[in-house]
């Protein structure tokens, strides 16, 4: 690095304080300018669990996003004659050419059960087609079409394919998981939202006002908190009325799922407020003279800003797994929604998870989802404080 | 082998560190937190190890208990301990670190003194409990004899109503008292070496003389060896023996307390004096200081670690080789090519 | 709110200051006593000068500087500041609101170099913030403003776009300064602003501060509770113990010929950096009074070695022994007490030997 002019004259005859700057290499001076955000996402990288979990739930947003488009069975219509089939492999070589393909099902009955049993019938092939048509629906709400990723030639593949299997009425069950992504994912979302509002509004006020506002806001949230969730859960749910539509009762969960979130998030924000006030560049803003709003706008909430984007990480998945549960006690979303939750419904019944367990196949991104969501979070949380 | 000739009267050390690496692997590279360390701490002798932020002091007392966090390690150097007369001496660096002959030695033969007692002490247990617990651990004594013992070590340290005090958790006392606790605590299984490490930073300067009164008399009763780490050059010249002098992970110079502050020999040691605020000084007069500030160990330099700051710096030789720590004097070394040529190939 | 225009007035006059912070206990937080954080104290501090608050943790010497800079709202008391403009106001009896034409003419100088910079904001972010805050709206001259307060502090303008994170402790304090000196202010509150430095950097910093202070008339409150560090940067230095003043005076008088048992001790106590001079040390007894809880009469009394009766009943006044040096002791006039005085020998200048 060149001098500009010669340094103003310092005590040290060989080196002044400017001189330190030649040390830097080119690397610490790209970090020496590093943004907040720029050094949480160098941090966040070398977590790889969590860069993994990141891919994982984006891909399961996706999925929601396209949900229609990868089923390949219509999600509601049921066909009796059709009840409970296995799941069914698909075959993806034919004599050594690629050729996915799946046995076509014999229905025959038990003749001791008198139980209606499917047998693959090797001889019958039925070739998969990607792109196939199937079920008309609208891509991404926009326009109607009858794509689907994958189908079967001429013929109806709700028919002929069960990846997954079907349930007690018929329906396939891959197909329904696939569009019980879009309610489970979204409901996260929304009450995530919902709570965030709540949170960072009360935490806030909370933390900054202090005093009454304060002593008042926290008591309401140890009371709410000190609701059994269950009982409050079934309370509310009871109190929906009967005839409310499935989007009527999916805000309905929504608000009672962030009723309980917000505090959680309120708590984190008004701990932020408060560590924060005291900071001393905090006051040293102050005795500059900047006003209120600005040292809020541009000292504290930049500061929280990243541990609010990790606890509503680390919320999310609470959200999911309440409504999840939610829905299999019956009190959440109702047929004819589809969701995880709704879909682990139809396994409550140990008698027919003994016979059928594939239903009990919906658990599974349930799992993956809630695992994902929580290695996310505790990577964000690490990153958080690139400072710390 | 390398510091004989300095405390060379009477038995051998008690302690010996040797070349002493204790380097950290993190993600942005190796940090040499200690990088070629040697000293002793004879009995009943104060040996000071006094440096800036960085110098690796800390680190040093870490290692010889064997209680370096991950990511460092020591990968080079020796640590001798001299046990009782006729035992084996033992080598701390070559020892388990989670093993059971460290764990008898920590505490036991070898006692910590931390810079806050409060970090250091549990919480949720009263004062006596955990010193108790201690001296069980580490001694087969009855829990009543304990006891005894506890109140009879804070009264040593000078604990008012030691009997009483026993039975207080460790928020309800003072931060001078709370390290006089502390103390007591070190001194329960009658260690042979007590490293004191910034013992009194956190405390108030007639807190901190009255602390330092306690550690020269407790010595002078008990003839161990104590190691004091330190920032503060006063601290030093009312504590130590002998001093070693730390930039940067290495040693740059070594020696009897009175040659260093009298007679130092290595640049750094000589700025390092001038640049200490004196008490005596004319109000409103300037310090003489050293330019720049410590690197972060990240990128430590090339050469001797202390030559882009040195007043005194030869180019070409100080920015190349590294110095070793050799004999200035009949009593003191010094790491410093003032004194002595490089080797020949540069080292790195 | 002035209460009159005196030019020859000190730029900085403190009169009976109190600070007291409530103890609340139980579920309704009810008031059950008082700290008495500052207790009633008095100085002034003259146009150029630097005036130091000294004692231990917890004797109020932070609390005095936050309360004049109403970074707290004093309980009692005056702090009567003399404007630019000549004019006096009394910063303590203001609203909130009414001190903003003011504020900028007192910063403050932070002890910790990385709490006090925010590390989401650049270089030149903190150091032109106040100037945003004061109505310079033009970017190019709030660049260089930045620029030039940079090379008062000896740091290289260049650096402006980086973050703190890039910066050392020393050079951290340095950005610290310039921010402080951004709108020109007359009088610095410097809390402790060496103690988180090393050793080498600390000697940096000490002398900018002189430095600066010759250059542009400022004036210090350095608040500290190294004697070594108040003894290179101070004109006078006041003593507290337990929310009072014991002992104000002249740096050289109060050193050479202390007046308050207390500050002897202080004194006696500093280590010094030199084993020739380990000798008997006045080692005090006893903790530091509790605030909330002090002794009747002296607050010292409980430790003090030449306490008598009347120590313990009657609270001494701060009182005038010499010119301008004034001591709250009973018997600070027969008492003789020992300082420290010039060292015995210089260090010796080191001299190569081989």
């Amino acid at each position: 690095m060149s001098k500009a002019k010669p340094p103003p004259t310092y005590e040290s005859p060989f080196q002044s304080e400017l001189d330190e700057a030649t040390f830097a290499t080119a690397a610490e001076e790209r970090v020496s300018v590093a943004t907040q955000w720029q050094l949480m996402w160098w941090r966040f990288r070398k977590h790889r669990l969590a860069m993994i979990s990141a891919f994982v739930i984006i891909a399961f947003y996706l999925v929601a996003l396209f949900a229609d488009f990868l089923a390949y069975a219509d999600p509601h219509k049921t066909e009796a004659f059709r009840s409970l089939i296995a799941p069914q492999p698909i075959h993806f070589f034919d004599e050594g050419r690629f050729s996915p393909h799946v046995f076509a099902l014999v229905g025959k009955r038990d003749p001791r059960t008198f139980k209606r049993v499917y047998e693959p019938d090797p001889t019958q092939k039925v070739a998969l087609r990607f792109f196939a048509e199937g079920y008309a629906y609208k891509f991404l709400g926009l326009f109607k079409t009858n794509r689907h990723l994958i189908g079967v030639e001429d013929g109806n593949a709700e028919e002929l394919i069960f990846l997954l299997g079907t349930d007690q009425l018929g329906r396939d069950l891959w197909s329904r998981m696939m569009v019980a992504c879009r309610l489970s994912l979204m409901i996260g979302l929304a009450g995530v939202a919902l709570s965030l509002v709540l949170g960072v509004l009360l935490g806030g006020i909370s933390g900054l006002y202090g005093g009454a506002i304060d002593t008042l806001i926290q008591r309401l949230i140890e009371i709410l908190r000190s609701i059994p969730t269950i009982p409050l859960w079934m309370g509310l749910a009871a109190a929906m009325p009967r005839d409310w539509g499935v989007v009527q009762v999916y805000f309905a969960i929504t608000v009672i799922l962030s009723l309980i979130g917000w505090t959680d998030l309120a708590r984190v924000v008004r701990g932020r407020f408060l560590a924060l006030r005291e900071e001393d560049f905090v006051l040293a803003a102050e005795l500059a003279g900047v006003g209120q709003m600005r040292i809020i706008l541009r000292h504290m909430a930049p500061s929280f800003l990243s541990h609010i984007i990790a606890a509503t990480t680390l919320a999310l998945p609470n959200m999911i797994i309440s409504e999840t549960a939610l829905s299999f006690l019956g009190l959440g979303l109702r047929p004819p929604a589809v969701s995880w939750g709704v879909l682990l419904q139809d396994a409550q019944n140990i008698q027919t998870v003994a016979i059928s367990p594939w239903l009990l196949s919906a658990a599974i991104p349930v799992v993956i989802v809630i695992l994902a969501f929580n290695f996310l979070g505790d990577g964000l949380r690490d990153a958080a404080d690139p400072y710390g | 082998m390398a510091n004989r000739e300095i405390n060379g009267e009477g038995q051998p050390p008690v302690l010996t560190v040797n070349n002493l690496k204790t380097h950290f692997f993190t993600d942005e590279g190796t940090v040499k937190a200690v990088d070629g360390a040697s000293f002793s701490a004879p009995a009943g002798k104060t040996v000071g190890i006094v440096g800036e932020s960085g110098c690796g002091k800390s680190v040093t007392a870490l290692s010889i208990l064997r209680i370096v966090q991950k990511p460092g390690r020591i990968v080079d150097g020796e640590i001798i301990l001299r046990r009782a007369d006729d035992a084996e001496p033992v080598d701390l660096a070559k020892l388990d670190a989670e093993g059971g002959a460290i764990r008898a030695i920590r505490g036991g033969e070898i006692a910590l003194v931390f810079q806050e007692p409060m970090t250091s002490f549990s919480p949720h247990y009263t004062i006596g409990n955990q010193i108790v617990e201690t001296i069980r651990l580490h001694q087969d004594v009855g829990k009543a004899e304990a006891r005894n013992r506890t109140i009879e070590l804070l009264r040593m340290v000078g604990i008012p109503r030691p009997e009483r005090r026993i039975d207080e958790y460790p928020f309800e006392l003072s931060g001078g008292l709370r390290q006089r606790v502390m103390i007591a605590m070190a001194l329960s299984c009658n260690p042979k070496i007590l490293i004191a490490d910034e013992p009194t930073t956190a405390l108030d300067v007639t807190t901190q003389a009255q602390i330092l009164d306690l550690l020269r008399e407790i010595q002078a009763r008990t003839q161990m060896s104590v190691i004091i780490i330190t920032h503060d050059m006063g601290v030093i010249a009312e504590m130590a023996d002998d001093v070693i002098v730390m930039y940067l992970g290495r040693v740059v110079e070594s020696g009897p307390v009175d040659e260093i502050f009298h007679r130092a020999k290595h640049p750094y040691t000589q700025a390092l004096l001038r640049s200490i605020p004196s008490i005596f000084a004319a109000p409103r007069s300037k310090l003489p200081t050293i330019a720049g500030s410590i690197p972060h160990p990240h990128n430590r330099p090339a050469g001797c670690p202390f030559h882009p700051r040195c007043a005194e710096r030869m180019m070409g030789k100080c920015d190349v080789h590294i110095p070793r720590l050799r004999p200035v004097s009949r009593r003191q070394m010094a790491s410093c090519f003032l004194y002595h040529e490089p080797d020949e190939a540069p080292i790195t | 709110m002035t209460i009159r225009s005196n030019s020859g007035a000190p730029l900085l006059e403190v009169r009976n200051l109190q600070r007291f912070f409530p103890i609340r206990r139980g579920l309704l937080r009810r008031v059950v006593g008082q700290v008495r954080a500052v207790d009633d104290i008095s100085f002034h501090i003259d146009r150029g000068e630097t005036l130091s608050l000294v004692g231990e943790s917890g004797c109020g010497k932070t609390t005095t500087a936050r309360c004049i800079l109403r970074a707290l709202k004093p309980t009692a008391g005056e702090v009567l500041f003399q404007t630019g403009a000549g004019e006096v106001v009394d910063t303590a009896s203001l609203p909130k609101a009414a001190l903003t034409p003011y504020r900028h003419q007192m910063q403050m100088i932070f002890q910790d170099p990385f709490s006090s910079l925010n590390p989401r904001m650049t270089v030149f972010d903190i150091i032109a913030e106040p100037l945003l805050a004061s109505g310079i709206k033009n970017r190019d001259q709030r660049r260089a403003r930045v620029e030039n307060l940079l090379e008062r502090v000896r740091l290289r303008p260049e650096f402006m776009q980086r973050y703190p994170h890039a910066f050392s402790g020393g050079q951290r304090q340095r950005i610290g300064i310039a921010r402080a000196l951004a709108l020109n202010p007359s009088l610095i509150v410097a809390d402790e602003p060496v103690s988180a430095l090393d050793v080498s950097v600390q000697a940096q910093i000490l002398n900018l501060l002189l430095d600066l202070q010759d250059e542009l008339g400022l004036t210090y409150l350095f608040v500290a509770h190294d004697l070594s560090v108040v003894k290179h940067i101070s004109d006078r230095v006041a003593v507290m113990y337990v929310g009072k003043i014991v002992e104000i005076a002249e740096t050289d008088q109060l050193f050479k010929a202390p007046k308050h048992p207390y500050t002897e001790a202080l004194l006696s106590a500093v280590p010094k950096p030199d084993p020739r001079l380990r000798s008997e040390r006045i080692v005090l007894q006893g903790e530091v009074a509790d605030p909330a809880h002090p002794p009747a009469g002296c607050y010292f009394h409980p430790r003090c070695a030449h306490a008598i009766d009347r120590c313990r009943s009657e609270t001494p006044p701060l009182e005038e022994v010499l010119p301008g040096h004034r001591v709250a002791c009973h018997r600070a006039r027969e008492l003789s007490l020992k300082g420290v005085d010039a060292p015995p020998s210089p260090h010796p200048q080191q001299l190569r030997t081989l």
